[in-house]
């Protein structure tokens, strides 16, 4: 009697221990166990941005499965809230009251474009919390807002990478602007007129067309009647394939520099064979080979493409890459400062060195977009397919 | 003669008076374009030909449901979107031969613009204009929207008809498909004017969109007059559709600019016209071209608009339309 109760105590002791080790021991040195770290997102998953908003939502669905399953923040888990502002700067901005008001998120990333961030930052900072935006908009940046971070490489850089090029590979002095009459277009046309001059460019013509237009023979004409040595480009799909077909319709053998707009293939399905020799600038990430080999960024975006093409069976996009980086900042962030909104925006302006996909970040109480030149390439299209520019 | 006669015929001369001055204004303009830059210019011409006979092939649309219902069909510029559409998913995609895919488009679209005609614009035939008016309205959106829905946002290439190699003549270069949007354009203008003018049907459909009583009464209801107008003009805008969209792109908001343009040229040529709807889109687009030549191009659109302001002020049937005798 005695000894079986001696063994049943000492067969519950055991137990007791084995329990109280079981709930203990997996939790030691993880002291945000049981927490949950809300991230607000706003990106556009409908209307005309959708094409920007869908791949960063899915990097960062990507990202939050990831370190969720990696054991999250030391064991607190994270949690991307993601809101769709449908392509409008207000539904952006009642988004962002919403996320910080109602779900309490000590940090946002977003807006998919320049006009939703620029609408949604004048919230964010009346609250002090942090905006990490994945919008190309200079404004966003220059000059710099003290809550606002952006990681795409802004018009201003993409514009200082072609003025490089003209300077000193193709080496011209005279150049015709043709740019799309919207927003997009004509500040790049601005900025580069703007700047051409620090490069030694003057600019002898600056001719726009409407988003729609589909016959700029008009223009070109004009352009052909200028000593112009190239043509800069600066629209998005479908104005610039037009252009390039109306060019090789004119046989007009100028140079024919576009934007950043063309970036995709569909620019070569629509503008076919005149689509050969058109050269524009560009992520490296979408040059895999143009990154240098064996760097962390290089790393970065091998691990980032194969689990993206894992998960989606989709090839990355600059759009994807631009969730990928703003969402690892962040996670890294809240990593090192918890859920304070006020050391999150100090550890992000600290980051030094940060390989993403995009490119290598450095940021400063100065510098808010974070990327420098060498994040870009000039791709030519040769063959129907993208080459480094310059060999 | 009644007083009233009088003033509206003293008025007509003027308008007649105006017509010619229009005309003559356009050939000074393109005389003295030519004469100015020559085979540049010559050039910008041919190039606003090209645009025009897009304006004009759409402003037919315009045409054929305004003369028999006296509605403006905004959703007209959809139809076209999505015979392009249509034709991509056909032939460029689905590998049907070009005159295949071309049929089977029209017919879709065809039985698409009959099927909304019915399903829309029937109920609420005893509504004002102005209530159908706003649900063609809806229909453009809820058409892009299932565009946008089936193709995605990203604009699509159709491959020319007869190849991109483009043909020079006198300094101008043009690429062959602008002659088939050019012959195309004149074809259907002969069609819908025959059609409208020569045709007991047509007649009727016209009678029935000024006195529905009376034409039913001779036997075209302004019901069948309204399915019929559709259909056709559904008809003509897929084709138009296909025909441009190779100079064009096609993609699933293309229908907006089709039909502002579209309408403009129709308005510029006076509603209800069909050689009306081809002059307006040809003056339309002869005129943009020149203007963004002429002067800092980011002007095309301002002066395009001016004209049709000018237009509406001083003639408001439009340059061939005629003006309607209720209005006395």
């Amino acid at each position: 009697m005695f000894r079986s109760r001696t063994f049943a105590g000492a067969l519950a002791a055991f137990i007791f221990i084995g329990l109280v080790a079981a709930v203990l021991l997996p939790g030691c040195g993880k002291s945000n166990e049981g927490k949950v770290f809300k991230v607000g997102v706003i990106v556009s998953l409908s209307g005309p941005a959708a094409p920007l908003g869908q791949p960063e939502q899915r990097s960062l669905s990507l990202l939050e499965e990831n370190v969720n399953d990696s054991g999250g923040i030391d064991g607190g888990k994270v949690e991307f809230v993601i809101e769709d502002d449908e392509s409008d700067p207000q539904k952006a901005n009642l988004a962002a009251t919403k996320l910080i008001e109602q779900e309490g998120v000590s940090v946002v990333i977003g807006c998919s474009s320049t006009g939703s961030t620029l609408a949604i930052s004048p919230t964010a900072e009346s609250k002090q919390i942090p905006v990490v935006s994945m919008a190309a908009g200079t404004k966003l940046t220059q000059p710099v807002k003290k809550w606002l971070f952006s990681v795409a490489p802004n018009d201003a850089l993409v514009i200082e990478k072609v003025l490089m090029y003209m300077q000193d590979d193709i080496k011209v002095k005279k150049v015709a602007v043709l740019h799309d009459s919207n927003a997009y277009g004509t500040g790049g046309a601005d900025e580069f007129t703007a700047k051409a001059p620090d490069y030694g460019i003057t600019v002898v013509s600056n001719e726009s067309y409407g988003s729609a237009d589909t016959d700029m023979t008009a223009q070109l004409t004009k352009i052909g009647q200028t000593d112009a040595q190239a043509v800069l480009v600066w629209g998005t799909n479908p104005g610039p394939a037009s252009i390039a077909k109306n060019m090789q319709q004119l046989g007009m053998d100028l140079p024919f520099i576009g934007s950043s707009g063309i970036a995709n293939k569909k620019f070569i399905e629509l503008a076919g064979p005149a689509a050969e020799g058109v050269v524009f600038p560009a992520s490296r990430l979408i040059l895999p080979s143009t990154i240098p080999a064996g760097s962390e960024w290089a790393k970065v975006v091998e691990e980032f493409s194969s689990e993206y093409k894992a998960k989606y069976d989709l090839d990355i996009d600059t759009f994807a890459a631009h969730g990928w980086d703003a969402g690892n900042m962040v996670v890294n962030a809240l990593q090192e400062a918890g859920e304070d909104s006020a050391l999150i925006r100090d550890e992000i302006e600290q980051l030094e060195d940060y390989a993403g996909a995009d490119g290598v970040f450095t940021y400063s109480p100065k510098d808010h977009a974070g990327l420098t030149v060498d994040a870009l390439v000039m791709v030519k299209i040769e063959n129907g397919q993208w080459v480094e520019a310059v060999q | 003669m009644e007083y009233w006669e009088f003033h509206v015929g003293r008025a007509d001369r003027r308008q007649r008076a105006l017509l010619v001055g229009s005309a003559v204004f356009v050939g000074l303009v393109i005389a003295a374009t030519l004469i100015s830059k020559g085979s540049t210019g010559f050039q910008w011409i041919v190039s606003g030909i090209t645009v025009g006979s897009i304006y004009a092939l759409i402003a037919m649309g315009f045409s054929v449901i305004y003369s028999s219902t006296r509605v403006i069909n905004f959703a007209q510029g959809e139809f076209s979107m999505l015979g392009g559409m249509l034709m991509y998913s056909l032939s460029t995609r689905g590998g049907l031969p070009p005159w295949l895919g071309f049929i089977f488009s029209v017919l879709i679209v065809t039985a698409i613009g009959a099927a909304l005609e019915r399903l829309t614009i029937h109920p609420m035939r005893d509504q004002s204009v102005i209530t159908i008016i706003i649900i063609t309205i809806g229909i453009a959106i809820a058409l892009r929207a299932v565009a946008k829905w089936i193709w995605g946002t990203d604009p699509v290439k159709i491959a020319s008809f007869s190849g991109d190699s483009p043909i020079r003549f006198l300094g101008a270069a043009v690429v062959p498909q602008s002659f088939w949007v050019f012959g195309f354009a004149i074809v259907v203008v002969i069609l819908v004017f025959l059609f409208f003018n020569r045709t007991l049907l047509g007649k009727g459909m016209r009678a029935a969109a000024t006195n529905s009583d009376a034409a039913s009464l001779v036997g075209v209801s302004s019901s069948t007059s309204s399915l019929i107008a559709w259909t056709i003009a559904a008809a003509v805008g897929a084709a138009a559709g296909i025909v441009i969209a190779p100079i064009n792109f096609a993609g699933y908001n293309f229908g907006i600019m089709l039909g502002l343009k579209g309408f403009t040229a129709a308005v510029l040529g006076g509603l209800g016209s069909a050689p009306g709807a081809v002059v307006g889109g040809l003056v339309l687009g002869v005129l943009e071209t020149i203007t963004a030549g002429v002067f800092p191009s980011g002007y095309k659109d301002a002066v395009a608009f001016l004209i049709l302001i000018l237009v509406l002020l001083i003639r408001p049937q439009g340059l061939l339309g005629r003006a309607e005798d209720v209005k006395v």
